[in-house]
């Protein structure tokens, strides 16, 4: 908790009124404007009062439909889980792509290169581009595939579904033939329902 | 005709040890690897997606399956995410039965790479020895849980019930008689900790047995000295975490310099490597097993002397006690909605990351405060450890190539998710 005061006190002097800053059960979230997203990484990295040594992690957010409402603001986020182990800290640094049709941020390789494979995914899952990547390739999904699957837009199901035809004597692709269902209901409470807290 | 002297080969996915389905891409000059592009996914089973669609509770065993072989520290870090979202404390009976199996896996996950990594570059035997304690550990994973492997044994708020004050006996079968069973059930008459107490002893006197295995061997040595050697800032910039990481020397263990759960009151050490290199590792995760040993029968000491609850009271997170539930009109209401809805988890975001045996995974929980998570975001270390095949593998001969991914410890479950 000390530590993560320290570091949201020192990103508040080295950063002035660069993004908005938030701490939250022990864990500093700084959402900065995509503009100075590389800069401000390699500044992490670089400089001594912050010196995050590890990129831990990427990870591409969809905010559609977030609390079953409309979002209002860009949809595609990217948040980074940065750790340094000198001060022994983490930080979560986050940005929004500004455009939700074409969503580009840039790409990380540069600075942590561990973030390679992170951005891979984050392009397979949600189809954000990372401007600079080297090979931004699909990781994860099969060769071929069409579509993004973690966006809240995509159904669970997918759209299209493999199987053997014994004719053709061969692997075909066909539209899915499962019903999409949901066992439970996605529900969110309104503020003190139940007058709990 | 030129002679063509570069050429690529296609490694996997269906190969011994290719530790699951790694296809590897590689370019070979003879057999110098000149670069090596790992496909990954084929085992992706979208756990991230579908734990949107399921309430907290349910994805639970989702993350039993991501990796497989340590099946309940991936529970442990869902769990954490939870319970710093709700802001809800653990019974202590509770963290120190969750630390007691999390060293169970360590040995469980340690025992099956170091089983396994020997078993790819040449010494049979190791396989054999390994998984005749991975047996033991399992049985006990079976006590408490009632599965081998996908246990689903920690929830939000605890552990789903206290350990059994008996062990599952083996009985008389046609092909095992009195006497082979008396054998089998020698250590298996006391409780489930009593097992574990004998199983700690026994433990020491195999891993020096393993050390006599490997260690000096000298093939050993040759196939994995000075193969793969990552230095600590190139350890650092490609995301290794776990022995990859203390093997090349970096003193970094998120249960000495994170603690979460009880692991500031246990006494244990972290082995550091020097070189950085397949057999540093492998010396890295030895050790690693005998301290893993050590914390368990601290936790075992612990657990006799202190019972008591090992669920929150929490009713609006846990279940409340059957008993309960027949005659009292509230815990038969909390328990319907609990069965019936969930958990709802506030709104929030939260990384918890626990030293899972392969290194750091954590699991990022977006809540918008529905009864299912917005969004999840597991990191994998094993991820982090495959993307840099390409600059490990790079000069080393096709044959080492093998020797990387046994060290990287490969598990595709949480790779692909």
């Amino acid at each position: 908790m000390k530590r993560t005061k320290a570091l949201a006190a020192k990103i508040e002097g080295r950063f002035i009124g660069v993004g908005t800053l938030q701490l939250h059960h022990g864990e500093v979230t700084w959402t900065v404007p995509v503009e100075c997203y590389p800069k401000v990484a390699r500044a992490l990295r670089d400089e001594p009062d912050f010196s995050f040594e590890q990129l831990i992690d990427l990870s591409g957010i969809d905010y559609l439909n977030y609390a079953n409402r409309p979002w209002e603001g860009p949809r595609f986020a990217v948040a980074v889980h940065l750790l340094s182990l000198h001060y022994n800290v983490r930080l979560r640094l986050k940005t929004f792509a500004p455009d939700d049709d074409w969503p580009v941020v840039p790409s990380l390789v540069e600075v942590w290169p561990s973030a390679d494979w992170y951005e891979r995914e984050a392009f397979d899952m949600f189809g954000i581009l990372f401007e600079g990547h080297p090979d931004l390739r699909r990781i994860l999904t099969d060769y071929g595939f069409v579509g993004h699957p973690l966006r809240k837009d995509f159904p669970v199901t997918g759209y299209v579904e493999m199987r053997y035809d014994p004719e053709k004597g061969r692997v075909i692709y066909q539209p899915v033939t499962i019903e999409p269902r949901e066992n439970t209901p996605r529900i969110v409470r309104e503020a003190h329902y139940g007058k709990v807290e | 005709m030129t002679e063509i002297k570069s050429f690529t080969i296609n490694f996997g996915p269906q190969h011994p040890a290719a530790h699951g389905v790694l296809r590897l891409i590689l370019e070979l000059e003879g057999e110098v690897v000149k670069r090596a592009d790992p496909h990954i996914g084929l085992l992706h089973r979208a756990t991230e997606k579908l734990a949107e669609t399921r309430t907290w509770i349910q994805s639970v065993p989702y993350m039993d399956r991501l990796d497989y072989v340590s099946m309940m520290c991936n529970e442990h870090a869902y769990c954490l995410a939870i319970e710093r979202l709700l802001g809800i404390e653990v019974p202590i009976r509770a963290q120190y039965i969750r630390v007691m199996f999390d060293e169970i896996t360590r040995i469980l996950n340690h025992l099956l790479n170091i089983g396994t990594h020997a078993l790819d570059i040449g010494a049979m035997t190791m396989v054999l020895y390994t998984f005749r304690e991975r047996e033991d550990l399992m049985d006990a994973y079976e006590a408490v849980s009632g599965a081998r492997m996908h246990a689903a044994y920690y929830r939000p708020g605890g552990v789903y019930r206290d350990l059994p004050d008996e062990m599952p006996k083996y009985e008389v079968s046609p092909y095992k008689d009195a006497k082979q069973v008396k054998a089998l059930n020698r250590a298996r008459e006391g409780s489930l900790l009593d097992f574990l107490e004998d199983f700690c002893e026994r433990f020491e006197g195999y891993l020096d047995e393993y050390h006599t295995l490997l260690t000096d061997n000298r093939i050993w040595k040759q196939r994995t000295v000075g193969i793969g050697v990552v230095s600590p800032e190139e350890a650092l910039a490609w995301g290794f975490t776990g022995p990859m990481l203390r093997g090349s020397g970096v003193a970094w263990d998120l249960r000495k310099k994170q603690p979460y759960e009880v692991y500031d009151r246990l006494e244990f050490d972290i082995p550091v490597g020097k070189n950085g290199d397949c057999y540093d590792r492998y010396l890295v995760r030895m050790e690693e097993m005998r301290q893993s040993n050590r914390i368990i029968k601290q936790c075992i000491d612990w657990l006799r002397k202190n019972p008591g609850p090992v669920m929150t009271d929490n009713y609006k997170v846990a279940p409340p006690p059957r008993e309960r539930m027949k005659t009292g009109m509230e815990e038969l209401i909390h328990h319907f909605k609990l069965m019936s809805e969930g958990i709802h988890v506030p709104p929030g975001e939260v990384y918890a990351a626990v030293e899972h045996p392969k290194g750091e995974f954590g699991v990022y929980a977006i809540s918008d405060g529905a009864n299912k998570p917005f969004r999840l975001k597991l990191r994998a270390p094993g991820f982090a450890h495959l993307s840099a095949m390409d600059k490990m593998a790079r000069g080393h001969l096709l044959a080492d190539v093998v020797a990387i991914v046994g060290t990287m410890d490969i598990v595709f479950g949480e790779i692909d998710r």
